[in-house]
């Protein structure tokens, strides 16, 4: 029943953006003032996690090209392969761990309620998908591309286009959601949620590439994002 | 750091439409046949059931009413759950959020979890590990919800004692309130300034 795992590398807090990030302007309010409290030995409780193996998935559910209205009409925009491995520090492979996803539609808007731009719905586009890594870590979404859109941080904020992801990994320590950009976008330096990180080589991380070996001529273009967890250690030496 | 290790991808905020990602019901949308959600408990699931809620607020002591949260924990004999299939009673795992509507309370129904061991031996007192995801967090916050009603369990705690500051140490507990027959622990996050949750790394 219990996975229990062994200890995860370090994660490096200034690799990862800061709370605080005030270019980024709902950081200001909603970040702690007060030092993370570090567990120097972390228990059952942070070690291990959720294996959603036994989630019953729907056949189209890393499927948006077809899971919102079930293959009833197409949405519109780029029609893309998204893929990738999850992996751990150490280059191993994450299998049968969770991938989620979810994104605005070619016009950048997002079908939630709260969005109010003026870009329109797409009838035939949800904009969520899920699914497992399999034996070698590798995920799979079919999807169209996302746009750009605007939001109310400084007087001309645009948002690049972005995929939001989010990831298990082994356990709870392993838990992470970043947002995948696509390569060569110029709104991704302009962006001041990107700036919450401090390292250009960071940023690199969250980028996807265009894989035109991958791509399925006459149909759809594929876009590769490998997906790194922390690594996860073995105990030699538990005690002195 | 050595090269010989890759490096994590980084971490971005979850943004402003986390739910309709992952909290489908709470943008509005339709579901899916299975949902990861905030039902972690069925009737027949031994153990205490109670329900767990409370807010999100931010530094200016206004509401979040866009947080996502996770929510890990034992079973009510202290066994962690891995296995997350919604036939089975009890699930260790659930997520819930806060919206504009419902009073922006997030809830999970769940049942009270054992008492898990420490590294060096000593039983930590029952908590549940929650994270908090939201526009504005640029890497999720983790915290512990621990019960007022363990008062001596809470004193011995191996996690629970280390905090030196007693002011402190009161955010991670949750406080007991009885309606209409439903246990209830009310725990309010606090992200920021007076009375702020002490928020672990790990």
């Amino acid at each position: 029943m219990q996975s229990n795992h062994n200890r995860f590398v370090t994660r490096d807090r200034n690799w990862h953006p800061p709370a605080y990030a005030p270019g980024y302007k709902t950081s200001i309010a909603r970040s702690p003032q007060q030092a993370l409290m570090s567990m120097q030995q972390p228990t059952a409780s942070e070690l291990t996690g959720p294996d959603f193996s036994h989630l019953r998935m729907g056949s189209y559910d890393n499927d948006l090209l077809m899971n919102f209205t079930q293959g009833e009409g197409l949405p519109q925009g780029e029609r893309i392969i998204l893929f990738g491995r999850v992996m751990d520090q150490f280059g191993k492979p994450v299998p049968h761990t969770l991938v989620e996803m979810w994104q605005a539609n070619a016009g950048g808007r997002y079908r939630h309620k709260k969005d109010a731009y003026l870009a329109p719905l797409d009838p035939h586009f949800g904009g969520v998908g899920r699914c497992l890594t399999d034996d070698q870590g590798f995920y799979r979404f079919r999807t169209i591309k996302p746009g750009p859109y605007p939001w109310p941080n400084d007087v001309n904020s645009w948002r690049p286009a972005h995929i939001h992801v989010s990831v298990m990994g082994p356990s709870i320590s392993s838990r992470l959601i970043t947002q995948m950009y696509f390569e060569g976008d110029p709104l991704i330096p302009l962006c001041p949620i990107v700036h919450t990180l401090k390292d250009p080589e960071a940023v690199e991380t969250m980028v996807g590439r265009l894989d035109m070996a991958n791509s399925k001529p006459m149909d759809c273009l594929a876009y590769r994002f490998d997906i790194v967890v922390r690594g996860e250690l073995q105990t030699y030496f538990e005690n002195q | 750091m050595s090269e010989l290790m890759l490096r994590e991808t980084a971490s971005q905020t979850a943004g402003p439409y986390v739910h309709i990602g992952l909290a489908l019901a709470a943008a509005g949308n339709p579901e899916r046949d299975e949902e990861i959600w905030s039902e972690m408990v069925k009737p027949d699931a031994s153990g205490e059931h109670i329900e767990v809620v409370g807010t999100v607020i931010d530094g200016n002591g206004d509401l979040v009413r866009d947080a996502f949260l996770e929510a890990w924990q034992a079973d009510a004999e202290g066994n962690y759950q891995s296995d997350y299939d919604l036939r089975k009673p009890f699930n260790s795992f659930g997520r819930t959020a806060t919206t504009f509507d419902h009073g922006s309370e997030w809830s999970l129904k769940t049942i009270k979890p054992g008492a898990v061991v420490h590294p060096n031996g000593k039983l930590m007192a029952p908590h549940i590990n929650l994270a908090i995801f939201a526009r504005g967090v640029n890497i999720h916050l983790q915290t512990r919800l621990y019960f007022d009603d363990e008062v001596e369990a809470n004193r011995e705690c191996p996690v629970l004692s280390r905090v030196e500051s007693d002011n402190r140490r009161q955010t991670l507990i949750a406080k007991r309130e009885e309606a209409g027959g439903v246990i209830r622990y009310r725990f309010d996050i606090r992200l920021q300034g007076p009375g702020e949750t002490i928020f672990f790394d790990f």
